[in-house]
């Protein structure tokens, strides 16, 4: 994991200090809300329904004990005892009070984290694969580049006040994890036909209000050439990405007003006018650096079986079916990466207690190299573990009820906060979310549909990715009711796709209903279990299911 | 409203001419860009001091071989949440190598003046009664920047660089 010096720390304990000159002008009354807002935007600091929000970032999804502690006691001593991991590898903590969120910066600053841009009109957090340098399907470890890039856009002088948001997903391996094609730029990392590994860059992607996949802009640029064709991207965008509209002022929209030519064109233009002192110098040494940071944990030679896991496997069912599901394919063999799911029945998905966070610590301590991961699914990963050590693994995750079986099912549902929380939202999420987990309430049913993903937003924002759920639903306000709309065939994967509405909204209590429907048109209609459901969408049309949608009884 | 150079409040010598309006007949005087691209031959031609207003929507490059004989560029903050200047700034000094002012005018926060700085703004009309106190204290929050800009191209990349060839040489 990535170390502070001292120039990282600098700078976090600045702004930490600057934060709190802010905060005490603006309880002091000397800065207006107004004023207020974009500053305490850049630091994560909403203001929601009830109380002022803080989003602390996770730069790449990556944890250690001593961070997940710290995080652990904000919430407790700043909060409820609890914290709401985000499909953007953060987490947020609900119920801070803004006098007390300086203290909360500094106690971050204490284990090398922070709120920097984890809101407002900049470069936002950068997010990965939550199994960069574990999975044995990726081409290098992306992780070095997020931090290079993390570096980079943290107080840009040209790009802090930008027409909106921007958020960059970085990925090295083939299967995409890290919803690359759904952000303001994703990347790639691949090879160009010399051998040579760059990456590929798209622009323009993005959910929201006007759902797009990002196009690619560029097949391939160089590690060295990286940052500086980022600051064209930013530049273009900065000049003319569209403010006269907050909602036409993402960067998928230049793209698409512009044309995909056109905006790389002007991109390429941008990149081919720097000169020597506006290309961003960054020393192979400091790559390489950052790189060691990155280097692989001390992993032992091991047989790719373990008769302790398997001889567990064999004694007791519910471990099986856990590890059957929470088990992700290791690049070394004698090890796997696992699956907490933070989405127990009847919880708010994503959410963790403050002791559920010390357990997780714990384990990743004694029996993960001391690495921990957040998934843009709102779940935890520990990225490295010995198979002789998963049934221990497993048992202290039961101890504190993480041991949800459902990890890539059904029950696994990404969403908002919704009304519950948010003053965007229009309806509630997290109880749509609870209705339908309801659904695979049995275990066997659950694992006969097997991979689905659920995708629940609380409003158009679309923050629980709605558009690229197999299934998704967008909560709606028609005349003071809420109302949901569904929508089928959405994927956030490197097939990524954008989810169609079916029709007219349903009401909240028949949203679970209309879904076991077409979860049962599915199960009657596949070919056989290897099929999907989004699989099955795929070959025979919504229409049957859509049917199925409306069937009421 | 106060206006900073280099961090202290001078006074305003520059006025800004309307476009149709005629120049006064001395001091030192801004136009529009569109003025300005129409009728640089007689602005030029007198021995006086020109200055140039950007709009956020403007291209610096328009002027970028008028700059040797301009003193000041004035760009345009109309929210302080819009950025544009911030871009037109840096092209100014980084990439046309502008050496004379560049002005910050309309929604000038305080909490924007170290991006501004380090952009390559040397002045801005500025809200604040305490404008020079104001502007010390944000001109110096922060002491180490990843960004090369206009201010300075010595970064934390860079100063890594150098801290391990000083210990290499060592």
């Amino acid at each position: 994991m990535y170390r502070y010096d001292e120039f990282d720390e600098t700078l976090v304990r600045e702004r930490a200090k600057q934060f709190r000159g802010q905060v005490e002008r603006r309880l002091k009354g000397e800065l207006k809300e107004e004023n207020f807002k974009p500053l305490r935007l850049q630091n994560g600091v909403y203001l929601q329904l009830h109380a002022y929000m803080l989003r602390v970032a996770i730069p790449y999804g990556q944890l250690s004990a001593k961070k997940l502690r710290q995080l652990a006691m904000i919430a407790d001593k700043y909060d409820k005892g609890y914290g709401h991991f985000t499909t953007r590898q953060n987490i947020q903590f609900n119920w801070i009070k803004l006098a007390e969120i300086p203290d909360a910066l500094e106690a971050l600053a204490d284990v090398e984290m922070h709120a920097i841009q984890t809101s407002g009109n900049c470069i936002r957090n950068v997010t990965s694969d939550h199994l960069a340098g574990a999975a044995f399907d990726e081409l290098e470890d992306p992780r070095p580049w997020c931090e290079i890039i993390r570096q980079w856009s943290t107080f840009h002088p040209e790009f802090s006040a930008l027409p909106r948001k921007f958020k960059i997903a970085v990925t090295a391996a083939t299967p995409d994890r890290a919803a690359v094609k759904v952000h303001d730029i994703g990347l790639v990392m691949k090879r160009n036909t010399q051998g040579k590994t760059g990456f590929e860059v798209m622009v323009g992607g993005g959910l929201g209000r006007t759902p797009y996949i990002g196009p690619t802009v560029r097949e391939w640029v160089s590690k060295q050439d990286l940052l500086s064709y980022l600051e064209a991207i930013m530049r273009v965008y900065n000049r003319y990405g569209r403010r006269d509209n907050k909602y036409k002022a993402r960067v998928k929209i230049l793209v698409h007003e512009l044309g995909v030519p056109e905006f790389a064109r002007q991109v390429e233009e941008e990149f081919a006018n720097q000169n020597a002192r506006e290309k961003v110098l960054l020393p192979q040494e400091e790559v390489d650096r950052i790189t060691a940071y990155f280097a692989p944990p001390k992993f032992e030679t091991l047989s790719t079986k373990s008769a302790t896991l398997d001889a567990a496997i064999a004694a007791e069912h519910h471990f099986a079916r856990w590890c059957r599901n929470n088990l992700r394919a290791h690049k070394i063999p004698g090890y796997t990466c696992v699956h907490i799911a933070l989405k127990p029945q009847g919880v708010a998905p994503g959410d963790a207690s403050s002791a559920q966070m010390r357990a997780a610590a714990d384990i990743a301590e004694k029996y993960a190299f001391d690495d921990i991961r957040v998934a843009h699914e709102q779940d935890l990963v520990l990225p490295h573990v010995k198979l002789d050590d998963v049934p221990a693994v497993y048992a202290a995750l039961k101890a504190n009820d993480m041991h949800a079986s459902n990890a890539g099912l059904g029950s696994d549902i990404i969403a908002c906060p919704g009304l519950d929380y948010c003053n965007l939202s229009n309806a509630r999420s997290i109880s749509v979310a609870n209705e339908i987990q309801a659904l695979f309430a049995d275990p066997e049913f659950e694992d006969e549909v097997g991979a689905l993903h659920i995708n629940v937003s609380g409003c158009i924002n679309a923050c629980g990715h709605h558009h690229v759920g197999h299934i998704g639903i967008l909560g709606v306000d028609k005349k003071g009711e809420e109302f949901y709309q569904i929508l089928f065939g959405g994927r956030a994967d490197e097939k990524a796709a954008i989810g169609e509405i079916q029709g007219p909204g349903l009401r909240h209590e028949e949203v679970a209903p209309a879904l076991k429907r077409v979860i049962s048109k599915y199960l009657e209609l596949r070919t056989s279990k290897t099929e999907k459901l989004a699989d099955a969408m795929t070959r025979l049309g919504q229409a049957p299911f859509k049917e199925a949608l409306y069937a009421a009884a | 409203m106060p206006l900073l150079k280099d961090g202290k409040t001078v006074d305003d010598v520059w006025a800004f001419v309307e476009d149709g309006h005629e120049l006064s007949p001395g001091g030192c005087i801004i136009v529009s860009l569109g003025r300005f691209l129409s009728e640089h031959d007689q602005l030029l031609a007198r021995n006086r001091s020109i200055g140039v207003r950007l709009a956020v929507s403007d291209d610096p490059a328009l002027l970028a071989r008028f700059l040797d004989q301009l003193h000041l560029i004035e760009l345009q903050f109309p929210k302080y949440t819009d950025g544009r200047a911030f871009s037109q700034a840096q092209l100014l000094r980084r990439r046309y190598g502008y050496k004379g002012e560049i002005r910050a005018t309309g929604q000038v926060l305080r909490d924007q003046l170290r991006l501004m700085i380090r952009s390559g703004f040397d002045a801005m009309i500025i809200d604040e009664a305490n404008a020079e106190g104001v502007y010390d204290y944000s001109a110096h929050e922060f002491s180490e920047f990843y960004q090369a800009a206009s201010d300075t191209t010595d970064t934390i990349f860079i100063k890594r660089q150098k801290k391990r060839e000083e210990k290499a040489a060592e």
